[in-house]
């Protein structure tokens, strides 16, 4: 069973964002889509200041089996990316709701999220 | 879909099951990373029981191979030795890649690809048609392949009389006792045997190898192994369609005997005449991402493509074989995700027992 955590809202395509309550939202990936993507052996994240538009491929995060684009929920500023990643992109896999995580960003609005429960019902 | 012996004991195992040309296979039993460690350091055991042996016996078993396949069987003269060969069609394609065994001149044993049986034993009974040759499939045989470093002292440790059997095998060789057929051949650039047996023996086998503290491990582990060894997979960089002269196979081709007509030498000396055009070579990425199948290869005498790209976990890089131009060297480019990223052109293989070579 994969672990959907409680505190956090998710989108369609198997992320999790969090709501830091600054106006800013942590992102990554959820712990069913790190197990479907196998060994992660590569992360690329956007830079700090760097902008993307809702829908943009702003992540990739690259397995053993597949690259998989991740894309951005809103209209959205990086305000941090997690560089432990370039060293250790097996955090993803180890830890994908906490040292896993992918960035931070501002955004105004996120539209379309699922809660926890939602989410959970859409993996059965 | 098909299951091996030892399905039970791979969902036991927690091993992830795919679809692999129809067989529910473990792809692998928790990080394919680790997996493919444990084969490069230790010992680790893969289940290749969906593989395919095929025994040759009669008068003609002799003859019959020496037209099957590229390779010459001439060439084996002691019990339990092997070979490795391409068998082709008459354009000089791949049909498929196999290994055979001498038992004698009137029995071989020969080990085919899964995704291919239907075909080549299809395929095999069409030639063999006027020789004194019988071509006998044995699915009820399980395959435990057993790799690494430390896969032979495992195996002695595991099956307790079988250092009697296999114990001064050397490389490339096989022996047999009642059922059990244990040959110190492999897949993965490691030392270690493909152990083959009846398949009610398999599952206790399996075990037994367990407690001796050989870790299963899964199709991915034993894909990026084999491509680190330089090791071609069927289907990808050879096909009906590849000459084994484009696949950097030419040394699995004998064509020393003129009187050997085996099946497709006459495309291949004409493509050998006409000059080959392309070749297989490995490419390591400079920089960071994951060369994937299918991607295009940009060369300075044209384009070509990843035949099998991977990340290589020996080297910590992505590699891959690539089908380029004849004559191209150095480097080149491969498009990934919409941008060209540098690669260096080396001679495969990039590890082998354990040490990179590249």
């Amino acid at each position: 069973m994969s672990e959907v955590r409680d505190d956090r809202q998710y989108t369609e395509t198997h992320e999790w964002i969090l709501d830091n309550g600054d106006g800013t939202f942590t992102m990554g990936v959820t712990d069913h889509a790190q197990a479907l993507l196998g060994d992660m052996v590569f992360v690329e994240l956007p830079g700090e200041g760097d902008e993307a538009s809702h829908e943009d491929e702003f992540c990739v995060v690259e397995s053993v089996k597949a690259a998989s684009g991740v894309y951005a929920p809103a209209d959205l500023e990086i305000v941090a990316a997690n560089e432990a990643l370039d060293d250790e992109p097996e955090l993803v896999n180890s830890s994908c709701y906490d040292d896993g995580w992918l960035v931070k960003f501002k955004a105004d609005n996120i539209e379309g999220l699922m809660s926890a429960e939602d989410y959970t019902n859409t993996l059965d | 879909m098909k299951r091996t012996p030892l399905y039970q004991a791979h969902v036991d195992a927690q091993g992830k099951m795919v679809d692999f040309g129809g067989w529910e296979m473990p792809l692998n039993y928790g990080s394919q990373i680790e997996e493919h460690h444990q084969v490069r350091t230790d010992a680790g055991m893969f289940d290749v029981s969906h593989m395919t042996t095929v025994d040759f016996k009669g008068a003609q078993a002799k003859e019959f191979l020496k037209i099957l396949i590229a390779n010459d069987v001439d060439k084996l003269k002691t019990q339990g030795k092997a070979l490795y060969s391409c068998m082709l069609n008459e354009n000089g394609g791949v049909v498929d890649d196999l290994i055979v065994y001498y038992i004698n001149d009137e029995d071989y044993r020969m080990v085919i690809n899964a995704g291919t049986t239907e075909k080549d034993i299809a395929w095999i009974n069409a030639q063999a048609e006027g020789f004194d040759v019988s071509v006998e499939p044995q699915f009820d045989l399980a395959m435990i392949a057993v790799q690494g470093p430390n896969a032979r002292a495992k195996v002695f440790e595991a099956m307790p009389g079988v250092e009697e059997v296999a114990g001064e095998l050397k490389p490339f060789n096989a022996a047999s006792l009642g059922g059990l057929f244990i040959a110190r051949t492999g897949y993965t650039g490691e030392d270690g045997f493909e152990i083959m047996l009846p398949e009610k023996s398999a599952e206790f086998t399996w075990k037994m190898l367990l407690e001796a503290g050989v870790k299963p491990c899964g199709l991915g582990a034993r894909d990026t192994l084999r491509l680190e060894a330089g090791m071609s997979l069927y289907g990808s960089e050879m096909n009906d369609e590849v000459s084994p002269l484009e696949a950097a196979l030419t040394w699995t081709i004998d064509l020393n005997n003129e009187d050997r007509q085996f099946v497709g030498r006459q495309a291949l000396e004409k493509l050998r005449d006409d000059g080959v055009k392309k070749t297989i070579v490995g490419l390591i990425l400079e920089g960071k991402g994951v060369i994937r199948d299918h991607q295009k290869v940009v060369t300075s005498l044209g384009d070509g493509e990843v035949t099998s790209g991977t990340f290589s976990p020996t080297m910590g890089k992505a590699i891959a074989l690539a089908r380029v131009p004849m004559g191209t060297t150095r480097s080149c480019e491969i498009e990934m995700r919409n941008k060209l990223v540098s690669a260096k052109i080396v001679k495969p293989p990039f590890v082998r027992n354990g040490k990179v070579l590249v």
